[in-house]
């Protein structure tokens, strides 16, 4: 059931987008997704696909898994872009009917908006499908450091995102246990109406907080014990480095986007 | 009822990039009223294959007979609740499954889900909680207010008031104090001796197969390497040395006396054997 999920997981590897700096591959996504509005026309969008191809083949990791990602968001994708294609006015019309019309312009755009979708899940796959949470949650904790200035609970935070990282497998073992110890008892999930479905949840849903409660009292407790009394003065274990690669990757974003602003129309 | 597997192989998402193969070509049969015990590392595929028994996990190959019902990859997931009203697990910390505000409701709640009426469930409630060495005032408590053994014992309790025929137990004991060990296992024996329950046990602890089971599978990386009654099984002390399977205790300590010079024709499973066999052995000596 969960398990047929791609989209967000990390599959190990050693390529050289493995190894680039979190810091830099979450940002880098992020750009990605802003510049990737940029293109307006076949040349630019053209760029942007042998760009996000080029990156996917240096992770070294199948392309299935990339199309596979694609898959659960595929009727959202296909619902934009008939509502682009039949709604956008402008250039030749080739067929109309009521309200609705395919038009020239609509095509171009819907064909766009579908590259547009496509791109920017190919590249955020790339990115958790490369990057390991932990160091996900690393990099987000540097990232926010200058909200520090305006009191902003960084190191909270961060902390409560890498135990909540973590604790994501654990607390689906323990939901596919406690389930699977409620159908023995006869609990039929997802099945009958609404009503039934929803009561059917009470037996899992249940068992599942308190498991939680005593599992964050356990946790609290073993934290106090090794001597945790919160973000002040803690040194890191896990330090992240700036490498040339991450360096070639800054460069490589600025050629990429004076060549697209150079290629929009 | 009768529970046969023919060359069942089991794996985990299949047809992705996680894909994991647990179970290999395993073939097995319990018959009605045994008290089988699966032996083997963590992670060898006891769970996995112990939800096969109700068919929680369908099989990727192979086949699973369950009384008269079969399991094959393309079983449909409808009707299989009369099934897992015959088959009861008490998976493993089965406190886990607790959830209802009363622990005479959380007991009579797989009852209910398998059609009897309320008050049946009620006395039912009522028959199990003692079975399980705990007295009635208990049933009008909450489950999250009680200890964990304590807690243990109502979860199996609402396992057993399904009244299986079968009764799958996935470490029972892990976690228990030495005596609620102990108590717990003499209950599951009762069951099996007086109302002629078919038991499977999941376990690692060797003592319990020697003193309770009267056939034993030993599982590795998700095959069967070994199979027979646990007195030819743990004949063969070297190889579970080998394989850091561990051996029972009278065993261990019978072969240490063997190697002294005390000769036995069969290594003795459990202490009172043993025991029965020096008092045997020093009356023979006595004669002479």
């Amino acid at each position: 059931m969960m398990n047929k999920l791609i989209f967000g997981r990390y599959i190990p590897g050693d390529s050289l987008i493995h190894r680039l700096d979190p810091r830099v591959k979450l940002i880098a996504s992020f750009y990605f997704i802003a510049i990737i509005f940029l293109a307006n026309n076949w040349q630019s969008y053209l760029l942007a696909a042998v760009f996000t191809f080029c990156c996917i083949l240096l992770s070294k990791i199948d392309f299935g898994f990339f199309a596979r990602g694609v898959r659960p968001l595929l009727w959202l994708i296909l619902f934009t872009v008939a509502l682009q294609i039949l709604f956008t006015t402008g250039g030749t019309v080739y067929w109309s009917w009521w309200i609705f019309n395919i038009t020239e312009y609509g095509l171009q755009n819907g064909v766009f908006i579908f590259c547009r979708f496509v791109l920017i899940i190919f590249m955020s796959t790339l990115l958790t499908l490369t990057t390991q949470p932990l160091e996900l949650s690393d990099a987000i904790e540097y990232i926010l450091r200058p909200l520090k200035a305006v009191r902003f609970p960084v190191h909270e935070i961060s902390l409560m995102l890498s135990i909540a990282l973590r604790f994501v497998p654990t607390l689906m073992d323990e939901t596919e246990k406690i389930m699977n110890a409620q159908r023995a008892r006869g609990v039929d999930f997802g099945e009958g109406g609404l009503l039934q479905k929803m009561k059917a949840i009470v037996p899992l849903l249940i068992p599942l907080f308190v498991s939680s409660f005593n599992r964050a009292e356990d946790l609290a407790t073993a934290m106090e014990a090794r001597g945790y009394q919160g973000g002040e003065g803690r040194t890191k274990y896990r330090v992240l480095h700036w490498h040339q690669r991450d360096s070639l990757v800054v460069v490589v974003y600025a050629c990429f986007t004076i060549a697209l602003v150079f290629l929009r129309g | 009822m009768d529970i046969r597997f023919e060359q069942v192989g089991f794996t985990y998402q299949p047809h992705s990039p996680f894909e994991q193969r647990v179970l290999f070509d395993i073939d097995l049969a319990i018959k009605e009223g045994s008290y089988t015990a699966l032996v083997g590392h963590t992670g060898s595929g006891k769970s996995t294959l112990l939800q096969h028994l109700n068919a929680l996990l369908k099989p990727t190959s192979g086949r699973v007979t369950i009384g008269e019902r079969v399991i094959n990859p393309d079983t449909d997931n409808k009707n299989l609740k009369p099934l897992r009203k015959k088959v009861g697990i008490v998976f493993q910390f089965p406190e886990s499954q607790l959830f209802e505000e009363t622990v005479a409701r959380d007991i009579a709640f797989g009852p209910k889900n398998f059609g009897v009426t309320e008050e049946a469930a009620q006395v039912l409630a009522k028959e199990y909680i003692q079975l399980v060495g705990l007295d009635e005032s208990f049933l009008e408590r909450s489950p999250f207010d009680l200890s964990g053994g304590q807690m243990r014992r109502v979860a199996i309790a609402g396992v057993l008031a399904m009244e299986p025929e079968v009764l799958v137990l996935d470490e029972p004991t892990a976690g228990l104090d030495p005596q609620g060990r102990k108590e717990m296992m003499e209950m599951f024996e009762r069951l099996h001796n007086e109302k002629n329950m078919t038991i499977i046990l999941v376990t690692h602890l060797m003592d319990d197969v020697a003193n309770y089971a009267d056939y034993v599978y030993v599982l590795e990386k998700g095959r069967i390497v070994k199979e027979g009654e646990p007195s030819s099984v743990f004949q063969d002390i070297r190889w579970l040395e080998a394989k850091q399977l561990g051996v029972p205790t009278a065993t261990a300590f019978a072969e240490r006396l063997q190697a002294k010079g005390v000769l036995f024709d069969r290594l003795p499973l459990t202490a009172d054997a043993l025991a029965d066999v020096l008092v045997e052995m020093g009356g023979a000596a006595d004669d002479e």
